[in-house]
């Protein structure tokens, strides 16, 4: 009797005591458990998909760390300096990027690092944070939904960045960005009849575009769209990793019995494609717990980005919610066959520090614009 | 300068933030509901179609091919075996740039680089697992210079397999055939799944003919393997029932063929282009087989290179002609004691009335002059003396008697232009020339007569009558059987691998009726008269038991109406050919045999010596007494 009553008051003091540590630390609890559990369940299905190495594991750990050391230090940071810094840093990636670029010519071909000694570092991954606290930045001031000239800038803004990762190349992280810019502007209310003659437009180009290619461009196009017509080439992913998700079935093969996976015909089974590993050895209730996690954490994350009191947090921290969405739905969609195969990892699981650490980060902006509302006047 | 002035509205723009959020909700809802419903798809819907295709990618079945079947003479004496051998093969989906590798191998020296076109063309048309070999036999030294360098070469491998050896050399091989290396024609005629793991396939002869028997039935193994197709252990756990099947060995083949009597055969034709054939005439098993010049069955099972097989096709001697089954050459004198029975079965022929022989023979109402093949004149001679002689101008009387239509009718059951249904393929029937045929064979309606001159050829068996070895000894054996008409065959049993033989029935082909025991007996005193006192009485000498034969003598190319053939004179390969056909013993015959010997001469120098000498292996024991039966 006595021992249940002290042991029960000992945890709820301690749940008190963590409560009051994380808003000291101006860190949202419950978008902490949503990430933690998504970033947990990772970790366990990547030591099945590394095959076993715990090597892997511990530098994923390793990654999360870093992330978390971001986070935090980010959420302490007023939003107030980091709007002022917003063009300051869209500035220096846009530097980074011309830099990389130059030595990406005069070295040899495709360049996207910058080597810092201590880490190797792509610069095109500050621009996914950059492009949109710019935009963001550049409408905080100006009244929403945003005028033409406006609009004129801010597809400017986006466009200097993109075209400069474009000639990495990397196609894969800019259209991210573009997509990330894009959601501001659309988060800022740009009207529907300029959202729908945008589709109208884009839609005559393609069928223009069409109309004048060349039937191998045209082949190209379709093997893009369609991957399972090339066997053995753009489509052999795919169809491999349609093979390990409907292998799966309902409750999945098991821990480390995925036969796809463990015997490697499931290519980069701990990256791009450990959505694959899920459905292979967890089973369709693998991942509809992965995608509840990943609800939980987006709807949490648009729910705190609605409880800023300014243009520059809202627009920011809605879009920071979205773009980990659209993460997670396109791997989803390309590892799935919803969508053709671009190079997007799923976001806190796929093994890699770039995307861990920038997610994370992310997630400590929106940390920071949320918890000091407050103190923001309006 | 009015969008400056616009107010900013925080109250409306939260709302318009607020509106939007709600409208990407609702989107991200759409967009996860779209990909449940595809993870639905794949996981519950298509669940057992991708099983199956998963099962698929990590089991792969690996052929263990079934050892070829041997092939043994009547005595048991092994005359094709197997024996392994290193074997360079390729698993084309393994080869990332095969005309790279390919290239390398031609610098390694293993391959001969006119060979690569046809060896690509092989590669491309196997299925992509299956295993290619590209070098068949491969020396101790190939097998290190390629080790050095596998790594250059990913997706080739040093495989030892069994290959085929002939341990008697080039013993037989007409009859044996040869086996080589799967060609892209082959492919087309097999079932490419029962031959997935071998290297070698029947070519010709016996190897050709028993190939589904000798082949067997391949076994397989189901491994577990990894991306790469590399088998993997250890991973139990993902590995489902994993099944063996173990092959069944191909038969072996039980041989008429008889290799002693075989190597008197070949050793007595010698240097000579020539064929013997030699068949028991109570169930025409084939003793021996021989056609000269022969070839090493082994170049082929080892991959035989371009300039080897340019070097055998383009020898004027044509070693590759099976000249036991496929060579056809008019049949000379040896028709003539078909013929006399011809005579006496039509009772046109009084055996015992004899006809004067000058040596030349007019037609009524012509001046073309037919000569005595060799020259001189018989005189007085009837028919005995006429066979044993070989007087053309009797069977010239004879053969207008008879008559063209009567001649061919009564050859056709001895089986003259007839395949003989020997039980490999390839031979050839040869011609029995009629009237019929004339009209169909040629163009020029003056081609298309047939003129009372070519029945008087036809009597003595020369102008368009075309004959084998094989059909002739099949002839001298139904003379002996006195009718009895048995399809020649070579093999005459499969031994399973227990080590029981299952024989194989001989074959009867239908007898020869309405001969008259009498007239048998009168045309067969005739060729005993041949081998004692006529033509081949010098090739009879001795003998240690009773023999029947005639000699024959096929003309290459006609002699000019009034010239005389001088053999000396004409060149080596414009000679006439020369044959002898045998029997032995008269009384009961166990022999009959065919000798043909290209560009010979006269049948009784050079044809009947070696008919001899196949006789003697076959009927006498070490010391020259004849066998018991």
């Amino acid at each position: 009797m006595y021992e249940e009553v002290t042991s029960g008051s000992r945890t709820r003091r301690t749940l008190t005591v963590t409560a009051r540590m994380l808003f000291a630390l101006k860190l949202d609890g419950a978008l902490v458990i949503g990430l933690a559990l998504v970033a947990a369940y990772g970790l366990v299905v990547l030591y099945s998909a590394s095959g076993q190495s715990l090597g892997t594991v511990i530098r994923a750990a390793a990654h999360i760390g870093m992330g978390v050391v971001a986070m935090l230090l980010l959420a302490q940071v007023s939003p107030n300096f980091l709007r002022r810094m917003s063009p300051w840093l869209y500035l220096v990636g846009i530097v980074l990027l011309v830099v990389v670029d130059g030595i990406g010519h005069i070295g040899m071909g495709a360049q996207r690092w910058l080597d810092l000694g201590l880490l190797r570092f792509q610069p095109s991954e500050i621009m996914k944070l950059a492009v949109p606290m710019m935009c963001a930045w550049f409408l905080h001031d100006r009244a929403l939904p945003p005028s033409l000239s406006s609009l004129a800038i801010l597809i400017a803004l986006i466009f200097v960045p993109v075209g400069l990762v474009v000639l990495q190349p990397d196609l894969g992280t800019a259209a991210l960005i573009a997509i990330a810019g894009s959601l501001v502007i659309l988060m800022a209310g740009l009207q529907v009849r300029i959202i729908a003659g945008v589709a109208v437009l884009g839609g005559l180009g393609a069928w223009f575009g069409w109309a004048f290619m060349h039937d191998y461009q045209k082949k190209r196009v379709l093997t893009f769209l369609d991957p399972s017509t090339d066997r053995l080439g753009a489509g052999y992913h795919i169809i491999q990793s349609q093979i390990a998700i409907g292998s799966g079935g309902v409750f999945g093969k098991g821990w480390m019995h995925g036969s796809q996976a463990q015997l490697q015909f499931l290519p980069e089974r701990s990256t791009d494609f450990i959505f694959a590993v899920i459905g292979e050895e967890f089973g369709f209730l693998g991942l509809a717990l992965l995608l509840l996690l990943y609800a939980y954490v987006v709807t949490r994350a648009l729910y705190m980005a609605v409880q800023t009191q300014d243009t520059y947090a809202r627009l920011l921290g809605g879009c920071l919610a979205l773009t980990f969405f659209v993460y997670v739905f396109i791997n989803a969609g390309m590892v799935s066959g919803l969508l053709p195969v671009v190079g997007v990892p799923l976001p806190l699981v796929s093994y890699g520090g770039s995307s861990m650490v920038t997610l994370l980060a992310g997630f400590g902006i929106l940390m920071s614009l949320y918890s000091h509302r407050k103190l923001v006047g309006s | 300068m009015l969008q400056a002035v616009r107010i900013k509205d925080h109250w409306k723009e939260q709302r318009l933030f607020e509106r939007r959020v709600l409208v990407a909700g609702c989107f991200i809802v759409v967009l996860t509901l779209a990909l449940i419903g595809r993870l639905y798809l794949l996981q519950v819907t298509r669940h057992s179609y991708y099983t199956e295709l998963s099962q698929g990618n990590r089991v792969r079945t690996e052929p263990i091919p079934a050892a070829r079947g041997l092939i043994l003479d009547r005595n048991g004496k092994l005359l094709a075996g197997n024996q392994p051998a290193y074997q360079l093969e390729l698993v084309p989906e393994e080869v990332p740039n095969l005309n790279g590798a390919l290239q390398g191998l031609v610098k390694l020296g293993l391959i001969e680089a006119d060979s690569v076109e046809e060896l690509r063309r092989t590669i491309r048309s196997r299925r992509p697992f299956d295993s290619v070999p590209v070098v068949l036999r491969m020396s101790d030294e190939d097998v290190a210079r390629f080790a050095v360098r596998r790594f250059e070469f990913p997706g080739l491998d040093i495989k030892t397999r069994q290959t085929r050896f002939y341990p008697e050399g080039q013993l037989g091989v007409h009859a044996l055939g040869y086996v080589g290396a799967i060609s892209e024609n082959d492919l087309e005629h097999i079932d490419r799944a029962a031959y997935s793991g071998t290297a070698l396939i029947g070519k010709l002869g016996v190897e050709s003919a028993y190939e589904k028997q000798l082949h067997g039935g391949n076994g397989y193994r189901e491994v577990l393997v990894n991306a790469l197709g590399r088998s993997v252990q250890g991973l139990g756990e993902l590995a489902p029932d994993l099944r063996t099947q173990a092959p069944a060995a191909g038969k072996d083949l039980v041989l008429s063929l008889d290799t002693n009597v075989q190597r008197v055969a070949e050793q007595a034709l010698g240097d000579h282009r020539g064929a013997v054939v030699a068949v028991n005439p109570n169930n025409g098993d084939v003793l021996a087989l021989a056609s000269m010049p022969e070839f090493d069955p082994s170049l082929f099972a080892r991959g035989i290179t371009r300039s080897e097989y340019a070097e055998l096709t383009d020898n004027i001697d044509k070693p590759l002609l099976n000249r036991a089954l496929r060579g056809a050459y008019p049949s000379g004198s040896t028709i003539k004691p078909v013929v006399a029975l011809a005579g006496l079965t039509y009772h046109v022929l009084n055996p015992d009335k004899t006809e004067f022989c000058a040596g030349t023979f007019h037609l009524p109402g012509s001046t073309r002059l037919f000569r005595e093949g060799k020259g001189g004149k018989h005189g007085w001679v009837a028919l005995q003396d006429a066979i044993a002689k070989s007087c053309d101008v009797y069977f010239y009387g004879l053969a207008e008697t008879l008559g063209v239509n009567r001649i061919a009718t009564f050859l056709a059951p001895f089986g003259y232009g007839e395949l003989t249904g020997i039980d490999i393929s390839g031979e050839k029937p040869g011609l029995l020339p009629t009237p019929e045929w004339k009209k169909l064979a040629f163009k020029r309606p003056a081609d298309q007569i047939w003129f009372p001159g070519e029945t008087i050829n036809f009597g003595v068996g020369q102008g368009y009558l075309l004959v084998t070895p094989l059909q002739l000894a099949h002839v001298a054996g139904v003379i002996a059987g006195r009718g009895a008409n048995f399809h020649p065959r070579l093999v005459t049993g499969l031994r399973d691998a227990n080590g029981n033989v299952k024989p194989i029935a001989p074959v009867a082909g239908k007898r020869i009726e309405g001969v008259a025991d009498a007239d048998w007996d009168r045309v067969i005193n005739g060729m005993v008269g041949a081998v004692t006192y006529g033509t081949a009485h010098v090739s009879g000498k001795n003998a240690a038991y009773s023999i029947a034969g005639k000699t024959g003598t096929a003309q290459v190319f006609t002699v000019a109406q009034n010239a005389k053939y001088n053999e000396k004179t004409v060149e080596e390969r414009l000679r006439d050919h020369a044959w002898f056909i045998a029997f032995a013993p008269v009384e009961k015959p166990r022999i009959a045999v065919a000798v043909l010997v290209e560009n010979g001469g006269f049948g009784a120098t050079t044809a009947a010596p070696i008919a001899r000498q196949v006789l003697d292996a076959y009927l006498l024991d070490a010391d020259g007494k004849l066998k018991a039966p």
